[in-house]
């Protein structure tokens, strides 16, 4: 297993290119199709004013286990998973149609508000972007939004704890989070994620501004974290998709009508998609063909 | 080995002429001069800076004693007296024009900054306010003289204040805008990622971190308006006497002081409005060294 993946990192000939159809179809293909589905994201089209960024992506996140989006730049990944919790909707002439079920409830569904929506699903960035304010605040900034009635500091240590940084920070709690170095940072915006308990965290290129050994504590992190959360990330790594993803969609963009657009090509377990894409597109991305 | 090598393959010759630095060559020349001209104008742009604080400080030290800050200003002919009711009434004076402005300044700026957009009110509260900047410091006074001194019917340092409101809204509006602005992005998604609304991401994220940049906004526009004479002459007029908690009465104040006495033939006054001038920059100088080390806070800690 593991050695597959390691000779199908992209560069290298894959073994098998002609076994792709011994795999199995539709139904069986989302590895958990048993396990609930926490976040079903159907998007039919996505403007931004007249410009068709996505369409027809159908991408079910299921519960406690981690879902990667790749795909070239421009595919619109990052576009998707700012869908997931209404990011979007501060970017001017934003259309959505779709939708997108979470926990039964459809959030684009009108009468829903966005803020309630983000508070119950967690948010991690490209950049990292503590607060200007101390690394105990920043974490137990959610808990005061979200009026938590339990003990704060206690809170505070379990998402530190939970972040692995707690046993680098915990002499400093009240130092500013921004004295901290890039990788603890994002270990921090993801302890303040986390802090909350949601039960699915969004991290949009969590490492692409981390040197390697950052971004290899925050890969083994979201497998510690996947026990209790579920989790979708966008990367542009194929290496770390393989890494730590259980299903992977892999996103293309169609230039034919002129413009930008980004749409599914396929959505399997990860092992299946990089040992054995079934769209050609897919092959030709993980081989490293084009980016 | 190697050394001898190395000594082979450079020639014991001088090194090639073109890499000595020669001030014969018009380029090195050129460069030279340009630097001696750049240090030269800057010494000479910080003379009168300089000039004018050692004027001050050996004119203005001369009467610099614990009299000056416990008594009145003399009469005319007089000998002796301090500017105590001049240094009280210029901090109410700025007491009065801060609570004015301020508010409307720093709300004027979240507006712009945060809820506005670019509608067409934000645009012209935002070019009324550059233009407001460039206002000639005398036609405060008149506007708060025609509209406070007039309608109340008395000078008092409530028109002295206004006149000075008028003068520091625009400068805090300005400057408080461009801090609010210059909150990183990511910040504030990281506040609505987390489910904030915009009212608590202004009030818990944007301002708190925009303290700093809004904070040398009113320190510039309190020591700017500190300093100004114009618009206290016809609304704050000037007063023998100490504040007396009265706001509807007229009010001494050190720029006017300075201004009176300057053009005074007796010496004794001459003398006091030099150590006001100083006692003026000194009060500025204390105001801004203070929301440095209030500025500089923040970042180091949280």
């Amino acid at each position: 297993m593991t050695m597959n993946v390691q000779e199908l990192s992209p560069g290298a000939t894959p073994k098998k290119q002609e076994s792709g159809r011994v795999k199995a179809r539709h139904a069986t293909d989302y590895a958990g199709a048993s396990s609930e589905v926490v976040m079903d994201c159907r998007i039919k089209t996505l403007h931004y004013g007249n410009f068709l960024a996505v369409r027809d992506t159908e991408i079910p996140i299921v519960d406690k286990q981690i879902t990667a989006f790749i795909g070239p730049s421009g595919c619109g990944k990052s576009t998707v998973l700012r869908s997931l919790n209404r990011m979007n909707d501060f970017v001017n002439g934003f259309r959505f149609q779709g939708s997108v079920h979470y926990r039964g409830q459809d959030i684009y569904a009108p009468g829903i508000d966005p803020v309630a929506v983000r508070r119950s699903i967690g948010m991690v960035f490209q950049q990292p972007n503590p607060f200007a304010m101390s690394i105990y605040k920043n974490v137990a900034f959610g808990l005061k939004l979200n009026r938590f009635k339990g003990n704060h500091a206690e809170r505070v240590e379990e998402a530190l704890r939970g972040a692995a940084l707690w046993d680098e920070v915990k002499d400093k709690l009240h130092s500013s989070g921004l004295s901290l170095s890039g990788g603890q940072q994002q270990r921090l915006c993801i302890a303040r994620a986390i802090a909350v308990e949601p039960e699915l965290l969004l991290m949009d290129e969590p490492c692409s501004a981390l040197d390697p050994i950052a971004t290899r504590r925050v890969e083994e992190l979201m497998l510690e974290l996947k026990e209790k959360y579920t989790i979708a990330i966008v990367t542009h790594n194929l290496q770390q998709a393989q890494r730590v993803a259980d299903m992977t969609a892999f996103l293309f963009v169609d230039t034919s009508a002129g413009g930008r657009t980004g749409y599914l090509i396929e959505y399997r377990p990860s092992t299946e998609l990089f040992e054995d894409p079934r769209e050609e597109r897919t092959k030709a991305y993980i081989r490293g063909e084009f980016s | 080995m190697a050394n001898a090598a190395l000594g082979s393959a450079v020639p014991d010759s001088n090194p090639p002429s073109s890499f000595r630095r020669s001030l014969g060559n018009p380029r090195t020349f050129g460069n030279a001069i340009l630097s001696a001209l750049a240090v030269a104008l800057s010494v000479l742009a910080m003379f009168p800076l300089f000039s004018v604080l050692y004027m001050l400080l050996k004119k203005g030290a001369a009467r610099l004693g614990p009299s000056l800050f416990t008594e009145l200003t003399p009469g005319a002919g007089m000998s002796g007296g301090g500017i105590s009711n001049a240094i009280v009434g210029t901090l109410v004076v700025v007491v009065v024009a801060s609570c004015l402005s301020l508010p409307l300044g720093f709300m004027g700026a979240v507006y712009l900054a945060e809820y506005s957009g670019e509608t067409r009110l934000a645009t012209l509260v935002r070019f009324s306010a550059k233009v407001l900047t460039g206002l000639p410091s005398i036609l405060a006074g008149v506007f708060a003289y025609a509209t406070v001194v007039v309608t109340t019917g008395s000078f008092s340092a409530l028109a002295g204040g206004a006149a000075m409101a008028i003068l520091m809204v625009p400068t805090v509006m300005l400057t408080s805008e461009a801090a609010l602005r210059a909150v990183p992005t990511k910040m504030k998604d990281a506040a609505f990622g987390m489910g904030a609304t915009h009212a608590q991401t202004v009030l818990k994220i944007v301002i708190p971190t925009a303290v700093p940049g809004i904070l040398t906004g009113v320190m510039l526009a309190l020591a700017r308006a500190m300093g100004e004479t114009a618009p206290l002459l016809f609304t704050a007029l000037f007063s023998d006497y100490m504040f007396d908690g009265k706001l509807g009465q007229p009010i001494a104040s050190l720029s006017v002081l300075i201004y009176n006495f300057a053009g005074s033939p007796f010496p004794q006054q001459i003398e006091l409005a030099w150590a006001a001038s100083l006692v003026l920059v000194s009060i500025v100088l204390v105001l801004n060294v203070i929301a440095q080390i209030v500025i500089r806070r923040p970042e180091e800690h949280g």
